[in-house]
């Protein structure tokens, strides 16, 4: 499987990544290295295995349904680039 | 008096419990050791004053008879690890000046147990790297150099700043993480032990996550008990993590003095790799020999998937990280940078933020776990986890720890290796297999190169068996009896 110079734009929007123009071709390069050295798992059979999910068998655990955090507005809102009267301040966004 | 920043963290504390000398005073002379050696690059953050603010408390709680585990001990963290009102960015430009409001578990731990922060340690930007050249403030440098040369080299990666400042003794100690080898590469490059627990023996509450699946908190410090002693505190349950493990921590300090005797160590035949140094493999063949004349019985396994193991780290690292950093968009923390509209915003904050090594890792995530290749990517490198899991399962039924090299060769130079990611990435390949199959690895000083850099050797145990890695840790530094220390340039 190779990725095209177009593959790269399509990845780099998905991911939110501003990528320039003259950037692609090296990327495409890139990625393709990477990727063709990954493509080695195709060799394993993998038929009837199932994902690993964790080492330890474990079940997920289950607490009550209730508040254990929260009244630190202040706190959430600490690191902002922007704030008003407690709200994050984000870009003017019309779509 | 001995140079206070030349003991091991089990010494200071004898030293401060036996009140020989305070924590202001230790502390002190860490907080000037730090000022001395900043060409190394080790630190990113230095917190002098809090430091003597805690070594305070920490004198006074120890006059009065009382003190945790690790009272008065000055110790580095590294900046992956939320440290309330003390800026944390895991090195990333995209964190601008974040300061959390919170305290990880892990670091609240040590607080907990008495330590003193000394200042946030260089990383590899979220930890994605293996020779610390992608930080968003600088390389570190390690502190050892080849004989006869100058040269820079670099500490390893992504914990080259704790490795560093260990070996350089500017802290008694630090943490670190591991995701491919974080801990066990700097370490083995440093001349100091670093150990991996099993995945979920530490809380990742606080910590800047990388790949959820693969991320686990330890230890770097100067000899296997120091690093004993340190993990012992890290390790706790935490309900904030789903994924920490409710189970006991045992007397790992213990251990380290236990010996081998009646062990029976797996000498993996797949590790004999055409890219491992003749010395590597000797080295390797030495701690085999001490393991024997120990008291072990060596046996030969076989992981036959350890090829795979790579490959699939990097499509089950990347695509998790694709997900992860999917948060840091200049909306609610970090640094901002605006564009015409929204998605652009988006695009221009993550591309001015993120460093080149972290954008290619992103890109590759999100290819791998776009529509239409999830299956033939992720699943299947999920399952092949699996089998890696299961080679271990079975070479465990025939024995009781695995001995290998921590890595192929010794410490490199500045850029030698970042021309060409896939060659960087092998520098991971003996330390990976125990991320993916969640397993815990130490990796301990056992010698020096032809060219004067200290060389590791690992310890892969069982599932919540750090017991073993203890022990034939132990066991390997006893034998080495490795004392050589980088020679002071800085």
């Amino acid at each position: 499987m190779s990725v095209s110079k177009d593959d790269v734009r399509k990845v780099a929007r998905l991911s939110r990544i501003a990528v320039p123009e003259e950037r692609l071709d090296e990327l495409a390069g890139e990625l393709n290295g990477i990727l063709g050295w990954i493509d080695q798992l195709n060799e394993v059979d993998v038929s009837g295995v199932e994902p690993m999910t964790s080492v330890v068998e474990t079940k997920l655990p289950m607490r009550e349904d209730v508040v254990t955090d929260g009244n630190i507005q202040d706190q959430v809102l600490a690191n902002a680039p922007r704030t008003e009267d407690g709200f994050f301040v984000v870009p003017k966004s019309v779509e | 008096m001995t140079e206070l920043t030349k003991l091991t963290l089990a010494e200071a504390l004898d030293g401060l419990k036996a009140k020989t000398f305070s924590s202001r005073e230790i502390t002190q002379d860490f907080i000037q050791a730090i000022e001395g050696a900043r060409v190394l690059n080790a630190y990113v953050v230095e917190t002098p004053e809090k430091a003597l603010a805690m070594a305070d408390t920490a004198d006074a709680r120890i006059a009065k008879g009382e003190g945790g585990k690790l009272e008065g001990a000055p110790l580095g963290i590294k900046d992956l690890y939320c440290t309330k009102g003390v800026r944390t960015t895991a090195c990333s430009g995209i964190l601008g000046e974040f300061t959390p409001t919170y305290e990880s578990t892990v670091t609240q731990n040590l607080w907990d147990a008495g330590a003193v922060m000394l200042g946030k340690l260089n990383m590899d930007e979220f930890a994605m790297g293996s020779s610390n050249e992608t930080s968003h403030f600088g390389n570190v440098i390690n502190p050892w150099r080849r004989t006869g040369d100058n040269q820079g080299l670099t500490p390893g990666g992504s914990s080259g700043g704790s490795a560093s400042s260990v070996a350089a003794n500017l802290c008694l100690a630090a943490t670190a993480s591991d995701t491919g080898g974080s801990i066990r590469q700097p370490a083995a490059f440093t001349g100091t032990v670093g150990i991996k627990p099993t995945y979920g023996r530490a809380s990742r509450y606080g910590m800047v996550a990388f790949a959820s699946s693969l991320d686990q908190a330890g230890p770097i410090a100067k000899t296997v008990e120091d690093s004993a002693i340190l993990l012992d505190v890290m390790c706790s349950h935490d309900p904030k993590d789903s994924t920490s493990l409710n189970v006991d921590t045992p007397d790992w300090r213990g251990d380290v003095a236990k010996g081998v005797k009646g062990m029976r160590i797996g000498i993996p035949k797949e590790y004999r790799i055409d890219g491992l140094s003749d010395e590597m493999n000797a080295l390797w063949d030495q701690g085999i020999a001490w393991l024997k004349a120990a008291g072990a019985e060596i046996v030969e396994i076989s992981l036959p998937h350890t090829k795979y193991a790579l490959p699939a780290y990097y499509i089950v690292a990347p695509a998790e990280a694709s997900s992860n950093l999917a948060r840091y968009d200049g909306m609610r923390y970090g640094a901002r940078v605006s564009g015409d509209n929204l998605t652009e915003t988006y695009e221009a904050t993550r591309a001015s933020g993120f460093g080149r090594e972290v954008q290619r890792r992103l890109m590759i995530g999100t290819y791998v776990l776009s529509s239409g290749y999830y299956d033939a990517y992720y699943l299947r490198a999920q399952k092949v986890r699996t089998k890696i899991l299961n080679d271990f399962v079975e070479a465990f039924e025939g024995c009781d720890a695995i001995l290998t090299p921590t890595c192929p060769s010794p410490a490199f130079a500045f850029g030698e290796k970042s021309g060409d990611p896939v060659e960087m990435y092998l520098n991971d390949v003996f330390t990976v297999t125990a991320n993916l199959a969640g397993l815990p690895g130490i990796s301990v000083p056992a010698g020096l190169s032809s060219t004067g850099l200290p060389l590791g050797l690992q310890v892969i145990g069982k599932a919540l068996d750090e017991t073993a890695c203890f022990r034939v840790g132990g066991e390997l530094e006893r034998a080495a009896g490795f004392v050589a220390k980088p020679e002071k340039w800085w």
